[in-house]
């Protein structure tokens, strides 16, 4: 009963995030940056904006220069979330692969390191005045919803360990379309209740800015305005506009 | 309102105090408001003349259009963490110590209503993402607070996805026009710039007796008869300045600079009484139609003076509707000579002079002053110069460095691309904003009195007109003069030894002038 209903949670959480985000995507995609807005200095090609977006992406670049805090605690917890993530990859393959099994130890610090980025994050919401000025409820609930996952996970590892196997045989069960026992702790409940929660809530959270980083215009466009035109489709329709100079007078 | 900026002389001894992030007086500037729009500045824009009745609606319904027809907004709206790295960026913020001022919270104003007409989240849970409907009052604060955004990008930089509050500002500010709540200044100018040419409403003959008067003295101070063309057809370069620099000061002894350039390389060139603006305030009313619209003439008296090549003169914003948007909006420009960018940059066209040696110079013609040079925001931010990325950094303090001896660079984080804003950019260079002007300013100043302190520096050079009108009014209220700002093109034009130009009371030379005449 209880699996039934986490492997409907999953199906329903897995089409949530993948469809909602891809129309999203292709929303942004879709939509005309109508006028060259690179913040310069830009990169003068296509190359430079590639090195530019992975400095931005790989390094949080922008950041760096401009909040230590931030960064610290943002890098803190992306990279741990990102080798979190990589270490989940063995409960979903069967036989794991070599480099998955590599980075388990790594893994495991990892979550030291989210769970530091994330406390972080938090505490400066609630003591730094402006931040605590531009908070919503939602930005608290996003950072106290990743705690969730992290401290569950945690748990598992280190204080109540649960049945790991028959989890993954869970997941590789859905994985065809069969639905396995999944272990009744509630530890693992928990933590699997609120992934879910966060793969529905993706595409229409802030969670978006992972793939938004791509779409910004002042980041992604290649500064070469006087070499090319860059006219939008919209803007091509526009009515001409008259040639040549009125008569004098017209004042 | 008046006495608000007679504000005693603010000195500060350190950099620190110009990164001093303030403690939140909410509300702070909740009063400050510019002047509206009266019907007919409105009318002539393609605006309703006031506030129309189903204001609410069609609020909603082109912040929806805005969405679909530019990515920068939509992907804006939606991508924003509220890290808070971007809070304490803005130099309004940091002078007048108004939350809404922080460049998210200013977004804020406009996101929460987006949410709540345009995204899940908003329309069925509106208290959880702070989701607001559109009453008068948002609308009000909207016109309050957007016309206390320079646009100047400075949040933007410092933001880990590049959001760009001028990009929201400007949309912010095409959505009150659509209603009928456009601001007098902007759109007051842009109608005058439609029926004259100009932004001052400046007519062809009044024109051209001030270019005349110029030539004069350009010939008493240098005994040549160094040109300002008006309407020549067939000049090589047409000239495209802002009309401060037909009259307001420093600016004119910049376009005297830019004419002694032209003269010594020996090209021609002219001015268009039909495009005799470079300043194009279509862009700080977010509204591309007008934007295109004033672009156009430049393309037109292109045409119609059968000119190769386009030069701006010194303008911010312009500089960045010139090189980021003209060949867009106006383009293609398959016309004019390709051998040269279209359009260039007087700063260029005089680097590239220096480099080519043709400019004789005698620096210690400057030798009273000590430079530093303020970055516009629209040209570090907005654009660039000559073929290397930073070029715009690099030119201007190129050619200062070439034509005079004493040069300081301000604190490095509020030069190139980390510039202060001057605080009188983005349509708010009027008197009735001029409590938030000189607040605006603090940084800048700041800085300022810090190389004041450190190395005597005594004047400061800027390349944008709107620069240079604010900088003359609110240095005063930082202990300097009115004249400690001057335009770069006139340290040039100080420094340039023009072909057979005797010092003080030798008669001149008349052939370099010769050639020019053909
Ligand atoms: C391209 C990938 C990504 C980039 C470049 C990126 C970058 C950033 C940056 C720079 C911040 C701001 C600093 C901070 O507040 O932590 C941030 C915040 C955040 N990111 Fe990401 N991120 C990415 C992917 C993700 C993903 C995939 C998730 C989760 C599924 C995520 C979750 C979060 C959360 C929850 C915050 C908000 C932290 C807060 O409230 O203070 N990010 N991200
Ligand atoms: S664009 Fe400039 S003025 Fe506007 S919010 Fe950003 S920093 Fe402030
Ligand atoms: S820096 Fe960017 S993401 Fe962070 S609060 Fe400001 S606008 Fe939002």
């Amino acid at each position: 009963m209880l699996s039934t209903l986490y492997a409907v949670l999953f199906y329903v959480a897995t089409i949530f995030m993948i469809v909602g985000t891809a129309m999203k995507v292709l929303k942004y995609a879709r939509t005309p940056a109508p006028l060259k807005i690179p913040v310069s200095p830009a990169p003068r090609t296509k190359k430079g904006v590639w090195f530019r977006m992975f400095k931005e992406v790989a390094f949080f670049q922008s950041l760096f220069k401009s909040n230590k805090w931030i960064w610290i605690f943002a890098v803190l917890f992306h990279a741990g979330m990102l080798l979190v993530v990589l270490r989940h990859i063995r409960y979903f393959t069967q036989p794991v692969w070599g480099w998955v099994e590599l980075i388990q130890p790594i893994g495991v610090y990892a979550s030291f390191a989210m769970l530091i980025g994330l406390l972080g994050l938090l505490i400066r919401r609630i003591v730094v005045p402006r931040i605590r000025y531009i908070s919503d409820p939602s930005d608290y609930l996003m950072l106290i919803l990743f705690l969730g996952i992290v401290i569950t996970g945690m748990g598992m590892k280190f204080v109540m360990p649960v049945d790991i196997l028959a989890v993954k045989q869970f997941f590789l069960g859905l994985m065809r379309f069969q639905i396995n026992e999944l272990p009744a702790s509630p530890a693992i409940l928990t933590h699997l209740g609120l992934v879910a929660v966060l793969m529905i809530i993706f595409p229409i959270s802030k969670l978006m800015h992972a793939p938004g980083v791509f779409f910004a215009p002042s980041r992604t466009q290649v500064d070469n305005a006087r070499e090319f035109r860059h006219l939008s489709a919209w803007a091509n329709q526009l009515p001409p506009l008259p040639e040549g100079i009125p008569e004098e007078g017209d004042v | 309102m008046a006495p608000k900026d007679e504000v005693p002389v603010i000195t500060s001894n350190s950099i620190d105090d110009a990164f001093k992030i303030p403690k939140l007086e909410c509300g702070a500037m909740a009063d400050s408001n510019t002047f509206a729009a009266a019907p007919e500045h409105n009318e002539p824009l393609g605006f309703p003349g006031e506030l129309i009745d189903n204001w609410q609606e069609v609020a909603i319904a082109k912040m929806g259009e805005l969405a679909e027809k530019n990515r920068a907004f939509q992907v804006y709206l939606d991508a924003c963490v509220k890290c808070g790295a971007c809070t304490d960026k803005c130099h309004y913020f940091l002078g007048t110590s108004d939350p809404k001022n922080m460049p998210v919270a200013r977004q804020d104003l406009l996101r929460s209503v987006y949410r709540r007409y345009y995204t899940f989240a908003g329309k069925y849970f509106p208290w959880l993402v702070g989701a607001r409907d559109l009453t008068r009052e948002v609308l009000d604060e909207w016109y309050t607070y957007y016309h206390q955004c320079s646009q100047c990008r400075r949040c933007s930089v410092s933001c880990p996805y590049g959001i760009d509050t001028a990009e929201i500002s400007m949309a912010a500010r095409e959505i009150l026009d659509t209603v009928g709540m456009g601001q007098k200044y902007c759109n007051e100018i842009i109608t005058k710039l439609k029926k004259t040419g100009n932004n001052l409403g400046l007519n062809p003959k009044a024109l051209r007796a001030t270019l005349e008067d110029l030539e004069e003295d350009l010939e008493d101070e240098t005994g040549i008869p160094v040109r300002l063309p008006l309407d020549e057809k067939g000049a090589d370069i047409l000239l495209i300045t802002p009309s401060a620099d037909f009259f307001a000061e420093p600016h004119i002894d910049g376009l005297l600079g830019y004419a002694k350039v032209f003269h010594a390389a020996g090209v021609s060139w002219t001015i268009s009484s039909y495009a005799s603006e470079a300043a194009n305030f279509g862009m700080f009313i977010g509204s591309y139609e007008n934007m295109r619209e004033v672009s156009w003439r430049i393309r037109q008296a292109a045409k119609d003076l059968g000119v190769k090549r386009i030069v701006f003169g010194e303008c911010g914003h312009a500089w960045r509707v010139g090189y980021s948007f003209l060949n867009t909006l106006a383009g293609p420009f398959d016309f004019l000579d390709q051998n040269y960018p279209i359009p260039q940059h007087i700063m260029e066209f005089t680097s590239d002079a220096i480099d080519d040696g043709i400019l004789k110079i005698d620096k210690s013609k400057n030798d009273e002053f000590v430079m530093t040079y303020h970055d516009s925001c629209n040209v570090a931010r907005g654009s660039a110069m000559g073929r290397k990325e930073g070029g715009q950094f690099d030119l201007p303090r190129k050619v200062l460095q070439s034509v005079c001896n004493n040069y300081h660079d301000m604190d490095r984080d509020t030069i190139r691309e980390n510039t202060f804003c001057c605080g009188g950019g983005g349509g708010l260079l009027t008197d009735d904003l001029m409590d938030l002007r000189i607040k605006g300013a603090k940084p800048r100043m700041t800085a300022l009195q810090q190389v004041t302190a450190d190395h005597g520096v005594t004047h400061m050079a800027a390349i944008c007109a709107i620069c240079k009108t604010q900088f003359s009014k609110v240095m005063p209220k930082y202990g300097y003069e009115m004249d400690n700002i001057m335009s770069v093109h006139q340290l040039v034009a100080n420094a340039v030894v023009l072909d057979g130009q005797e010092t003080d009371d030798d008669d001149a030379a008349p052939q370099a002038a010769a050639t020019e005449e053909t």
